[in-house]
């Protein structure tokens, strides 16, 4: 650890779930001073979620799967002296001079209290996983209806369900996961309703062969969807969800191979809730921000681009995890120690440590695992045909309640074709969320179909940050971040000022608390 | 075969205290969020939008959406799903963007 406030640390590792304890653990290890930060205020990131001690889980191992890798890396993480740094919701990460990185964080349960910090550091492994993609139907904003994964991480710390009477709908392999731990918990699951088709998969058996943990998971899935009498619909989808002030049911219907529903397939049924979500989309705005380069992935979105060693292709920059494409928990795991490895080999000056057995055999699992993951991605990927079930007053933008009526409007009649351009027409993109609900959706629109492309926004501050903190950081580079955010942080905060602000012009109003809402 | 969460992963919390939703006893565990005290209730709404003044409550469940929005002992904005409920909460539905107060 340093010995002095001014002294960086060696790595600052952001985000503690597998792919961050592990490269965290790993160069702690191996004699590197390491900060871990993370929102959270326990380790584990969105896949090893865990109740608060306070609750008392016996067996949280109940809701989760290959829980020893997790208590593993706890054990490991316990017996090292990594700077754990919890409820650290970093905005930026900048260069300083000399080789040294800058990570800014509020502080808080909510980043709303409390202290913003600076934390610095000589290498910086990016760790920040992924948020779930979503598309939007009719009446999917009423209350009732969660993200697939939403109800997944309420449950898993916070021991409550959404509903007693819960349909899970969408695409990706996380909704059987999904499924089986909801009906684990005691709801009752009528269907899960799965946009894609498995038989995607069997079209790479070799792919499948050389990843039996994959099939062995599946399998452990499907047998508790079994035991609870859970019927998987594939080739469907929610188009419609009714009641007024919650949810009291959903139609389902067939799709074509484009995704286009089946006219007159609609069956309704009853439920009080409903999980949804549409795969994953990796969290890279730190990295973009400072021009690390993307790759696209099978199913539409956006990765980092990394080469052999997890290193971006900014120098001094590594990612491992969901960051460079979905893979899951143990791929994270293994880029983890990938990432961590290299980095001790390059400030230790020791490029043999890089050269190991152990990282050719990490870089053939990764490898491995990384063909699986791209055969995931192609066989849950969006068809086109998703958007005939919008109507023209479902909100497509949950933040601004803009709807796809008037997204339709800003690309037909006023001839946007981009994300970017339909968000300054119709304020789809603009709010608390910084798109991360409707972004995927808005940029397929205006693409008008096909698959989905990637939003190519940069977003300077990764989450909303007070004025106050901006204005405390005082140096010129706070200032030049303070500027270019702007937007970001007015956007964040819910204030109507959206000419100044694509301006970029600092907004010369803050209220009395020091926040920049209004 | 397990009838709730707590059941699934033998949950034995401290003793429940009580937070309210405008003004609303509701029984909240220490160790849960906001949101999760309030869905453990039945409750899934605890904000009106801005243009639409429609009902909306946690959706993402991690902090992305800003859908659960809540008005925690007086102070607005705040992410229902990350924010420990502690003895005493007062939450109040947030209607809109919850600065009314500042309005002119």
């Amino acid at each position: 650890m340093p010995t002095s406030a001014s002294e960086p640390y060696d790595l600052a590792v952001i985000g503690a779930g597998p792919a961050g304890l592990s490269g965290a653990v790993t160069a702690s290890e191996s004699g590197l001073s390491v900060a871990l930060l993370d929102t959270s205020g326990q380790v584990g990131g969105q896949f090893y979620r865990h109740p608060a001690p306070a609750l008392g889980a016996v067996r949280p191992e109940a809701l989760h799967h290959d829980w020893s890798a997790f208590t593993e890396l706890c054990r490991r993480q316990r017996a090292s002296d990594i700077a754990h740094l919890a409820g650290h919701h970093v905005w930026a990460v900048t260069r300083e001079g000399g080789g040294v990185w800058a990570v800014h964080a509020v502080t808080g349960a909510d980043g709303d209290g409390e202290r913003p910090v600076c934390v610095r550091a000589r290498a910086v492994l990016l760790a920040t996983g992924a948020y779930e993609r979503q598309l939007p139907f009719p009446a999917w904003t009423l209350p009732g209806v969660v993200g697939a994964g939403g109800a997944q991480a309420m449950l898993k710390s916070g021991l409550a369900l959404p509903g007693r009477r819960v349909v899970v709908a969408g695409s990706g392999p996380l909704l059987l996961a999904v499924a089986s731990s909801l009906a684990a918990a005691g709801a009752r699951v009528p269907a899960v309703v799965e946009a894609s088709g498995y038989l995607r998969y069997a079209r790479h058996p070799r792919v499948l062969a050389a990843n039996p943990h994959k099939l062995a998971e599946a399998a452990t899935h499907g047998a508790a969807l079994l035991r609870h009498g859970v019927r998987v619909r594939t080739r469907s989808a929610v188009i419609q969800v009714h009641g007024t002030e919650r949810v009291e049911a959903v139609t389902v219907a067939r799709l074509d191979p484009s995704w286009r529903p089946v006219q007159g397939s609609g069956r309704r049924i009853e439920c009080d809730a409903l999980a949804v979500g549409h795969g994953l989309v990796p969290q890279i705005e730190l990295a973009t921000t400072v021009g690390c380069a993307t790759r696209r992935t099978a199913d539409g979105t956006t990765a980092l681009a990394l080469d052999d060693l997890q290193e971006t292709s900014v120098s001094g920059l590594w990612a491992a995890g969901e960051t460079g494409g979905v893979g899951g928990a143990q791929l994270a795991q293994i880029e983890g120690e990938l990432a961590g490895t290299a980095i001790t080999a390059r400030l230790l000056g020791r490029p043999r440590l890089a050269r190991s057995g152990r990282v050719d055999e990490l870089c053939h699992h990764r490898d491995r695992m990384r063909v699986f993951a791209d055969v995931m991605a192609a066989a849950h990927a969006a068809g086109p045909g998703w958007a005939h079930w919008l109507t023209d007053d479902t909100d497509v933008c949950r933040c601004e309640e803009v709807t796809a009526g008037r997204v339709r409007e800003a690309i037909d009649d006023l001839g946007a074709r981009d994300a970017r351009t339909v968000k300054l027409l119709t304020r789809a993109g603009m709010g608390w969320c910084q798109g991360r609900m409707c972004g995927a959706a808005v940029a397929c629109l205006a693409a008008g179909g096909g698959a989905v492309p990637p939003p190519d926004e940069r977003r300077p501050l990764a989450v909303p940050v007070p004025l106050g903190v901006l204005g405390a950081l005082g140096s010129p580079q706070g200032a030049a971040v303070a500027a270019e955010g702007a937007e970001a942080v007015v956007v964040a905060e819910g204030l109507r000022a959206a000419e100044a602000t694509e301006r970029g012009a600092v907004p010369d109003a803050a209220d009395p608390a020091g926040k920049a809402d209004g | 075969m397990a009838r709730t969460p707590a059941e699934l992963v033998g949950a034995q919390p401290e003793p429940p205290f009580e937070i309210t939703l405008d003004g609303r006893p509701v029984a909240a565990l220490t160790g849960q969020s906001v949101a999760a005290a309030l869905w453990a209730a039945g409750i899934l709404a605890w904000r009106t939008t801005r243009v639409g003044g429609r009902p909306r409550g946690a959706f993402c469940g991690i902090g992305q959406c800003y859908d659960c929005l809540a008005t925690v002992n007086g102070e607005p904005n705040r992410r229902a799903c990350l924010v420990p409920a502690r003895p005493g909460d007062a939450i109040t539905t947030q209607e809109g963007h919850g600065r009314a107060d500042l309005s002119v």
